[in-house]
């Protein structure tokens, strides 16, 4: 059937263990690791039921609704099983199959209008309308891509055009990394040093605060009356100590009291030396 | 005054080292339009005549003249290239081809169609791509933008203009139906839409 061609075309459904799956076993088991793949594949309800009429060689024209239905419900009923994400779409699909079901066995009345539509005319033109829709999709797939299939040529420009950048000279260069130089050497000496500075002033302070070796809380390392400036300078004196294990900071639990100490080894053989 | 064959080296250059097609008109201007476009069009048939044996190809697009590569040298560039293209999913190859045949859509139409959602990545990743566009807003509760294809869309397919899409009816044959007889005017198959007005599919015309 040249709709089963084209999908086999495409993409074989699943593979398990590394054979293609192509066709539903007639009584719908399908292995579990196969069966994600396989739902996944459908990019809807239109899609779904398009494979499923395709593949029971059903005539779109005349479509029997309870077969479809009952067959439609079932891989629905699997998919809800194997708790798949199912999206909206299939379930409203399933109200509207059997609804068009019930219409068509639902006597007719006398007075029949003749405008009167075969209830499934709606969803055979939905049908109809998406295969048409798939193969487009399909064909405009085959058809040269940049990027994928070819690429556009563009030779490199040896000198950019004039009105686009302005003229650049080695010499320009050159001045601009010489000022860069200049500024920068400036402030490296002034920044580093007045910071580094201040972090090894705070370790020292914090060393002697400690010494003794008795505990100490962390927050009596801090004066917030120096401010901001201070608190965050303290801070990363801590860190740097701690880093350099010439600390010790512990706390016996959450949000309990942090204690500082110098490690008591170290505090013995300073004890010992001074 | 350059002769036709320094013209035509002239054409080649531009053609060559620029980033996007080039239409005549801004062909001509290489010569300060004292060319006329007849004959800068022949210049460009014998310039594409001359690189029938190259790598390279001479192409006429939606938007212009190109140079480009032929499909058939692809496997060897992407040996050396470290971009992969992208692949795209079937959602967004059956949204743009909807918005193709069908423009201009809104994405309600797109989901009407295809009976699922149209996830905002699928607008966006064409939309990045620069296939498709908003041209407009239906008059309708929420005033939904309306889709179509971009220019950009049929010079990356290597397409002159929205009627060197495959035909719609060609699609039905090949699936062996009788082409949708819809109650509806939306199931008619059709010609796609001329590129320069967005109008409602016109019924197809005897080919």
């Amino acid at each position: 059937m040249a709709l089963e061609l084209v999908h086999s075309q495409s993409q074989p459904f699943a593979k398990v263990r590394g054979e293609p799956l192509l066709e539903l076993p007639a009584d719908l088991y399908i292995p579990p690791d196969a069966l994600e793949v396989f739902l996944d594949t459908f990019e809807g309800p239109l899609d779904l039921l398009l494979y499923l009429i395709r593949k029971a060689n059903i005539d779109i024209l005349d479509i029997p609704m309870a077969r479809l239905t009952e067959q439609y419900l079932q891989y629905v009923e699997v998919m809800r099983h194997k708790n798949l994400e199912l999206a909206a779409e299939y379930l409203v699909m399933a109200a509207m199959l059997m609804e068009i079901k019930s219409r068509l066995l639902l006597p007719r009345p006398q007075a029949a209008d003749d405008g009167e539509l075969d209830p499934r005319a709606e969803l055979v033109r939905r049908l109809l309308e998406y295969e048409q829709m798939k193969a487009a999709a399909q064909k405009l797939d085959r058809l040269p891509q940049r990027d994928r299939d070819f690429l556009a040529v563009e030779v490199w420009i040896e000198q950019s055009l004039v009105e686009r950048l302005p003229d650049v000279h080695v010499p320009d260069l050159e001045n601009a990394w010489r000022s860069l130089l200049a500024r920068a050497r400036l402030s490296r000496h002034h920044k580093v040093t007045r910071d580094e500075l201040s972090v090894r002033e705070h370790m020292t302070g914090i060393l002697r605060l400690l010494a003794g070796g008795a505990f100490r809380e962390f927050v009596e390392l801090f004066d917030p009356l120096r401010g901001v400036a201070v608190l965050v300078v303290s801070f990363l004196a801590v860190l740097e100590l701690a880093r350099e294990r010439l600390i010790e900071v512990t706390q016996s639990g959450p949000y309990a009291p942090i204690y500082v100490r110098i490690p008591a080894v170290a505090a013995e053989t300073t004890d010992a030396r001074s | 005054m350059l002769s036709l064959a320094e013209a035509k080296t002239v054409l080649e250059t531009a053609l060559l080292s620029s980033q996007e097609p080039l239409a005549i008109g801004e062909l001509r201007k290489l010569f300060e339009q004292e060319i006329g476009a007849d004959t800068i069009r022949r210049l460009l048939d014998e310039l594409r005549a001359d690189w029938s044996e190259k790598g390279v190809e001479l192409v006429n697009l939606a938007s212009g003249w190109r140079f480009q590569t032929r499909p058939a040298f692809q496997p060897y560039l992407e040996r050396i290239s470290a971009d992969k293209a992208p692949r795209y999913s079937r959602a967004v190859l059956e949204t743009l081809a909807i918005v193709a045949y069908r423009q201009p859509v809104t994405r309600g139409d797109i989901e009407e169609i295809r009976g699922v959602t149209v996830s905002p990545n699928i607008v966006r990743t064409l939309e990045a791509r620069g296939w498709i566009d908003v041209v407009g807003h239906r008059d309708a509760p929420g005033r939904p933008a309306l889709y179509a294809t971009t220019k950009r869309f049929l010079d990356d397919l290597g397409l002159r203009s929205l009627q060197e899409l495959p035909p719609l009816e060609e699609i039905a044959k090949s699936l062996d139906l009788p082409a949708p007889a819809g109650e509806t005017a939306a199931a008619q198959p059709g010609r796609p839409p001329g590129d320069d007005e967005r109008a409602p599919p016109e019924i197809a015309s005897a080919a």
